[in-house]
Order: structure tokens, then sequence, then C-alpha cells
């Protein structure tokens, strides 16, 4: 179907929670919590490396209103990752609830329960933890091979083979190559050479992590939390705890964001252990601080890039290598690695010979996680602003550069597991980009005459759509009296709008109005199968099963239809209101359908059906940012900030545009100020939002936003997703206008007014 | 020790903890609007109305409240639906955690400014951050109800 053809996909229709949420309604994980929930907190290691010899805990327990104090010795010696992906997951099993090793300042130590706030904290300042400190390692570059082992545990795990060795401190190693990248290189004219280095950065999204607990009637353990992944929480807690999957129920109410951090399963062991533990309901809410400092942050990457061209621009080799730092533990180490090549140098059509290679390393800080862009934001980066520095050795315009290079529609993608772009508009995106901010008359810089000079800068992006051959969306629909349908899904709106999009699809698979159809949250004992929401997948993978299984229900209608009229099936039409047989008139509607299955009926009409895919189709898009640099500060400020991309057809307009400026807001962020900082010894200086900074509205100029469509044959409605490729372009596009506005390169995020200031008095004092 | 003030319009008597926030304390009263972002002060999540101005609850004790007027969304329900909906309109609330505070600013402001310009308008809700939607969406929901209230009145 055409998307012009189409009543409600495609159109900017409104949430379908929205009127809760902007009246305040109690929708969100602590809003729902029963008030006589225990109290959890965690009492965290002041040391980024050390044994536990001696917990006292007597005093604490002693302590009115406490309920237990739980150690090491509490927790089964089974190790476990909490990292929300697809058994076997290629995250190591390299974490106990608590372990006698504690490998980060803010490593959980002890967990504490009691009836009330006070109490809690007044026993976790009796606790008495005695440490034998060890040598941490913090610096990532010296992780790999050091006689220092952040995990020298032997029931340490890797399911997967991603080439991880705990005796080297490594979560992953691999290579990936095409053609002889050192000849090919050695052949070109012009090489650039640079290494980049991006680091950790915050989720920050609004609701920090949080969880409830309490056994059911069936004395199950039921799990309520703020989660993108209830299916994988279902099998991490299982597998935490020591007990059968089939003991544990996760529920997902509405989510207060989550891009990602919530794709690790933060919170939910500490409020599960008490309550298995007790038989008592119990809650934890992480504070902002620890949201900051024991959570699951972007990795920090050091990337060595290579690219090769020769004189007329045509791009022949990239050569990459990623060093990832996945901290303490190694939660989506392995994977998000991979995205670091795989989804920045297919950017590049086909280059005669290209080298992906990479090193993930275990050091002392606190563990990483999933983050929207998953590693290609951090590969982007590096790539793109290589392809930026080509562009100025060559003395070329950086799009014309692109425009001579960029993989379009129908090119074969060597570096993205050889997948074909089936639909790419990557072409008209950069062209659009480049009217709308205006780039031929901006390019490369306009002096303001007032010590301040704008320069315009650009990039490219893709990511993907879903994990391909693993991800699987599972829906069901059934309908019910008066004929209206449940529209069940696994998969997790964390605010996205997937409940919104998902009952889109389905009103038009089904000719019907959206408030004829009732879309359920997730419950894992009730929701079918779904990976959850992450790596891009819901529009996509979950989008294709709700229009699968919309298809088997309408052939049920017409069976069922056909069957009350008496007729053959062949001679009936189903429009969404009615089943009419063509031949005589005679119609039965949908709520007489529904209402007479409900009485003397044998068969449930219901469907269900699963998707996943063989490929991941890529999104496209090109940023261009406008940046204002004040040449006696440093200071850079956003004026303007165009964006421009191929989701294939747009699900839903306005949810769409809005995780595109949002997305950019977060990439403007990790570019200009988002950084942590650790002190010497490990500790994290950037734990509270005075000190991690988060752009607000003043900081983040004009986001402009179009859509440049392909179709995606094989998507729902020719979609792809939307989700992680729009924080991507930032900080390569701004890279670039601070390039071109003061001949500054800055090769490590974030480009503060210091760094940009000392690279332009060190330019000064070279001239 | 027991504080007796006005919320949303209802003379209202809560025994409290000297050190009881203001934040704490309306949830407990079944305003679960209020939302803790950052603890802080640095969000806005927990904006309420203290007699009609905006302050953030997390920062103040419920003790100084006493005799004082608190509203929160749940006081303004019919008004914070009424721009909800253009808010949703834009898809501009998104995960709707931070929603409620940041509609309760709005709605001050619409009270404080006249006829408030967009530079003004980021100034006066520089404090309430949003991770999700970059604020463009917002700032467009503010303009279409600013004309859409304007229409009104005329």
């Amino acid at each position: 179907m055409k998307p012009e053809n189409m009543r409600v996909v495609n159109h900017p229709v409104a949430k379908v929670d929205a009127q809760a949420l902007v009246t305040g309604k109690a929708v969100y994980t602590n809003d729902l919590a029963p008030s006589d929930c225990l109290v959890v907190k965690i009492v965290r290691s002041p040391h980024a490396h050390a044994l536990i010899r001696e917990i006292e805990t007597a005093r604490a327990e002693a302590v009115p209103g406490i309920e237990c104090i739980l150690t090491y010795k509490d927790c089964p010696d089974k190790r476990f990752t909490m990292a929300g992906q697809t058994f076997p997951e290629p995250s190591p099993y390299d974490r106990l609830i608590l372990d006698r090793r504690v490998r980060f300042v803010g490593d959980a130590a002890a967990i504490v329960a009691g009836t009330s706030e006070e109490a809690v904290k007044k026993a976790m300042k009796l606790i008495k933890i005695k440490y034998d400190v060890l040598e941490p390692i913090l610096d990532f570059r010296k992780a790999k091979d050091n006689e220092i082992l952040v995990h020298p545990e032997e029931n340490w795990k890797s399911l997967c083979p991603v080439g991880a060795d705990n005796k080297r401190n490594l979560c992953a190693h691999g290579v990936s190559e095409s053609g002889d990248v050192e000849a090919v290189l050695e052949s070109c004219d012009y090489v650039v050479d640079r290494v980049y280095h991006t680091k950790a950065n915050q989720q920050a999204m609004m609701e920090t992590f949080r969880t409830y607990t309490y056994l059911d009637a069936y004395g199950r353990l039921n799990v309520v939390s703020s989660t993108q992944v209830p299916f994988h929480v279902r099998r991490i807690l299982a597998n935490a705890l020591d007990i059968p999957k089939h003991k544990i129920r996760v529920i997902k109410p509405r989510i207060g964001g989550g891009f990602g951090a919530k794709q690790t399963s933060v919170s939910e062991v500490y409020p599960a252990i008490v309550t298995w533990k007790t038989g008592k309901p119990a809650k934890i809410l992480f504070t902002r601080e620890e949201s900051l400092t024991a959570s699951s942050p972007r990795h920090e990457m050091e990337m060595h890039v290579r690219v090769g061209a020769d004189k007329e621009g045509n791009i022949q080799a990239i050569d990459l290598y990623t060093l990832s730092n996945t901290g303490a533990f190694g939660e989506h180490g392995p994977t998000t690695v991979g995205l670091s090549g795989h989804k920045s140098i297919p950017l590049y059509a086909s280059p005669k010979a290209f080298r992906f290679s990479y090193d993930v390393v275990y050091t002392n800080v606190m563990s990483s996680g999933a983050y929207r862009g998953y590693g290609a934001t951090q590969g982007i980066f590096a790539v793109e602003s290589a392809v930026n520095e080509l562009a100025l050795g060559l003395g070329m315009d950086p799009t014309i550069l692109r425009e001579k290079n960029m993989v379009r529609e129908g090119m074969a993608m060597p570096a993205y597991y050889n997948e074909t772009a089936e639909s790419c508009a990557l072409d008209r995106c950069l062209a659009r980009a480049k009217e709308m901010i205006g780039w031929d008359e901006k390019y490369p810089c306009r002096d303001m005459g007032n010590g301040k000079v704008r320069g315009v800068g650009v990039a490219l992006a893709m990511q993907g759509s879903g994990i391909s051959s693993v991800d699987t969306g599972t829906v069901a629909i059934k309908i019910n009296d008066d004929g209206y349908y449940s529209l069940m899904i696994g998969a997790t709106d964390m605010g996205t709008g997937c409940d919104t999009i998902l009952t889109q699809m389905a009103a038009e698979c089904l000719d019907c109005e959206m408030d004829d159809i009732l879309v359920h949250g997730v419950d894992t004992d009730i929701s079918p199968y779904d990976c959850g929401s992450y790596a891009s997948s819901t529009t996509y993978v979950t989008g294709m099963a709700v229009v699968k299984t919309c298809e088997t229900l309408r052939k049920k209608i017409c069976e069922r239809g056909a069957g009350f009229l008496g007729c053959p099936v062949e001679d009936v039409e189903f429009d969404g209101e009615r089943v009419t047989n063509l031949k005589t008139g005679e119609f039965i509607t949908r709520k007489d359908i529904g209402n007479r299955v409900m009485s003397f009926n044998n068969e449930p009409l219901s469907a269900s059906e699963a998707f996943s895919s063989p490929t991941s189709p890529p999104p496209f898009m090109a940023g261009i940012a406008e940046v204002e640099i004040d040449k006696e500060t440093g200071v850079a400020e956003m004026i303007d900030y165009v964006a421009v991309v191929d989701c294939g057809t747009v699900v839903n307009p306005s949810l769409a545009r809005v995780q595109v400026e949002g997305g950019i807001a977060q990439g403007i962020g990790m570019a200009l100020f988002e950084d942590i900082v650790y002190n010497k010894k490990g500790k994290n200086y950037s734990n509270s939002f005075m000190q991690y900074k988060i752009p607000s509205r003043l900081d983040v100029g004009k986001i402009r936003v179009e859509f440049e469509s392909s179709y995606e044959p094989s998507g729902p409605f020719g979609a792809k997703s939307i989700g992680e490729i729009v924080i991507n372009t930032p900080s390569p596009a701004i890279s670039n206008a601070i390039q071109n506005a003061v001949n500054v390169t800055i090769r490590e995020l974030p480009m503060t007014a210091e760094k940009i200031y000392r690279g332009i008095r060190e330019k000064t004092e070279r001239e | 020790m027991e504080v007796q003030f006005v919320l949303n319009k209802k003379q209202i008597r809560v025994d409290v903890g000297t050190d009881a926030i203001l934040l704490n304390v309306l949830r407990d009263q079944g305003c679960k609007s209020v939302k803790c972002g950052c603890e802080t002060t640095n969000c806005g999540l927990c904006t309420v109305w203290i007699d009609g101005k905006s302050r953030l609850s997390c920062s103040v004790l419920a003790a100084s409240v006493a005799g004082h007027e608190i509203t929160t969304l749940e006081g303004v329900e019919k008004e914070a639906a009424e721009f909800g909906a253009f808010l949703a309109d834009e898809g501009a609330e998104q995960c709707g955690f931070c929603s409620p505070g940041f509609i309760m600013n709005v709605l001050a402001m619409l009270r404080e400014l006249d006829n408030p310009g967009m530079e003004e308008i980021k100034e006066y809700l520089a404090g309430n951050l949003c991770r999700c939607t970059g604020y463009m969406g917002q700032l467009r929901a503010i303009q279409k109800y600013l004309e859409y209230k304007k229409g009104e009145m005329e």
C-alpha cells in the first residue's frame, strides 16, 4: 500500500496514553507500588577495586524496622549478565548479585531492606565493611593483558564465541575485513590517519531505575519494573536467584524514558532477592546519584581510523580499530563495539578494501551498557570526522566528497554483512539538508564581525532495524464482544509510542478506527513473546508481526462470517465493519460476529503471528550543524541544526519528528558538554545534574527536521527504524562546523570551550 | 509535627517529620503527578505552585508551607488536559515523566507573562529539563496553545 492511500498509518495520531500522561495520572512504577513495600537500598563500595575481608552487620540489624541485610554470603555463587539480550547472550556471565570482589566505586557491597527510609539509612551507616584494597585498572588503554585482572574468577563464563578471555581482561575481540587494506591504502594518493575518542555518556532518562516486587497467590515472584526488556528480565532474575523462570512474572507499566539504559537489568535483582528471601513486598528507587554512578552508560571508545582516497576524492579503503571500555562488567560489551564499524564504514559504498578490528576491555569503572546508537554513534563520530578531515586535506567541500562516495539505493554493503541497500534515500537527504541550511551560501563559515564566527558542518549516519536473524516479535489479536479488538504485544513502549504506532498499523490492516482496538502493556504471563524494545526493532520487527497477525485474523473473520451467512468463504468480503456475501448482499457485522463467537463456540476468534528478519534494513540520514564560535572564549553555541531522515515510510510523523529532535538534542549534549569524569582513584565526579549537564532548552539552538522517505520492501507499510539513528550525526557535524569556523579539529568529546579555546591559541601561536 | 495548608483548594492537616520534604508529603497525599527527577533542584519535575508561584517541591520543607496554598497538577486538571492536548498533538509529551512539572510551569507562565515572545518563553522554562523531546515540540505546542487562547478571547 502506498503511503498516500493510508487512512491511519503515516498520519500524526496522538499517543493512546497521552491523556493520562499530561494529567499526571499514577501510571509509573513508583506511583503503583504498594505503600507497605520494604525500602531497599544498597551499600556501595568506596573503592575502585577491593576484596571484602569482613562485613559486620549485627548493629545494623538491630535498628528497629530493619527486615534484612544481605551480603555476598547470602547470594547464589552463579554468574549471570544483566544485559537484556536474546539467549545465549553475547555478554559474558560475569556478575553475582553481590560479590566478595568489588570492581568500581559504587559497586554493590550489601543490600539493606527495612520498613522506612530512615531506618534503612541509619542501618547503612552502622554496617562495618573491612576491605582489602587492590590496585585498580582505570586507564582502558592499559587494560588488555595487564597483570591486574578485573575478573580472575574461575566461574566467569562467555556463552558465545566473541573472543572474550577474562585472564586477559578481554570482554571481546574480533576482526572482519574484505580485500587487502594495507595494499590499497599504500596505493592511495591521500590517507587520513587519526585517533578519535568518545567518552561514556549517561542516558539520563528523567525516571531513574526502579522496581518493586511481591509474591502472588501462587508464591511466584512478581516484578513491576521500569524496563525495556521484560522477557529478558525474567531470565536474568531466574539466573541471578537461581530459580526456575516459571516462578517469575514481569510487568512493565508506563516508563519514564529508557534510551537503552533500561535494556540492562540495573535495579531488578535487589528488591527481587529481598522479596524472595523475606516473602515481603520490596521496592528500590535509584537516586539520581546512583543512576549516574552505578548504571549502564555508553561505552567509552577510542578509534583509530585510516581513510584513503585517490586525487579526485574517490574513497578506496577504510581501516578502523576500536578499543572499547566495558568497565567492571561486560554488559553489551561484545555487541556495541560491532556497530562502531559495521554501521559507519558502509556509509561509503564499496571501497576496494576495508578492515574493522576491535578489542573490548574490562576496567575498574562503572559497567557500560546500551545507549541509543549502541556503538554506531561512536564509530560514526570517528569515521565521519575522518572523512571530514579527508575533505579538508583534499581541499574539497565535505558534502561534494560525500556525494561522490556515499551509499545509494541498490548498492551492496560489504561491511554491513553483505546486505544490499534495498531502500536508501541518503542522496536526497543530503541534498535537502544542504538546501534547508543554505550550505552553498554558508560553507565554510561567516565572520559575524563581533569576534564570533559561524561555521557549518556535515555528517551522515545509518543504523539498523532490529538485530537480523535474532530479534523476534510476536503479536496476538483477539476479537471480543461487540467486536472490539485486543492487541497484545510484548514490545515495550518506553514513552516512544510503540503502543500507538502498532495500534495504527493494526487499525490500517483491519480497516477500523484506533478506538476499536485496545492495546495491552507488557506482562510476561500474558503478552506474547517479544525480545523487547531495543536495537531499533519495534517498528520494523514487531510492526511486521502486527501486519502478519492482522492478515491471519482477517481470513478467520471471513471464514467465520461466511459460516454464519451459510455461504462459501470465496463469496465474502470483510470491509472492517461487516462480512458481506458479494453474491446476495447479505452481511453480518463485526459486532455480531464478536458476540456470536461467545456462545456455542468451539474455536476462539483470534490470531497470533511472529516475525523475525534475516536482514536489518538501515535507515539513513544527513545532519548539518550551524555553530557560532566565540573566538575570545572558545564557547560554541548551537544556532541551527537541520536533519533529513530516511526511515522508510513514516508511521507517525509527529512521533517520528520528536524522536529526531530528541535524539539530536541528546547528540548535542554528547558533542558539547556531557562527560563522565573520574578522579585518580576511580571516583566518579559526575554524580548529579549539577556536574553532569544535559542540554536545557537554552542549549540546543534551533532543530529542524524533515523526512525523505524511501520504501523498504521488507518493512511494515515500507517502514524502517527511527529511534537510534538520530543521535549519530551531531558529534561529527558539530566537530566539522567548528573545524570550518576556526580551523580547529577536536578529536575527543565533548568539544568544550576549553578545548576549542586551546586549539585556537595553539593555532595562533603557530602562525 | 502537624502542618495545615490548602492543597488543591482543600484545607488539609498532615502529621509530618520536621525534616519532611514537601515533594514526599504531596505524593503521600495522593498527588502522584509530582515527580522527583534529580534531588538537586536541576530538573523541574517536582514543580508545584505555592500561593500561585512555581516552586521546586524537592527543596521546600513541608513545615514551611503551613498556612499557604499549594496547587499540584491534580488541582488544575482541566487546564492541564486542555494544554496537554496541544502537547500530545505534537507528540511532545513522549514518556510523560516530566510533563506534570513542565505543564505546571507553562500554566504559571501564562498567568505571569502577557503575550510572551519565544525567547521569553525559553528563559522562563529553562529549568524544566526534558530528555525525550529536544524541546522543539514543546515550544510548538505552547505557540499553538497561545494562538488558540488568543482566538478564544477574541
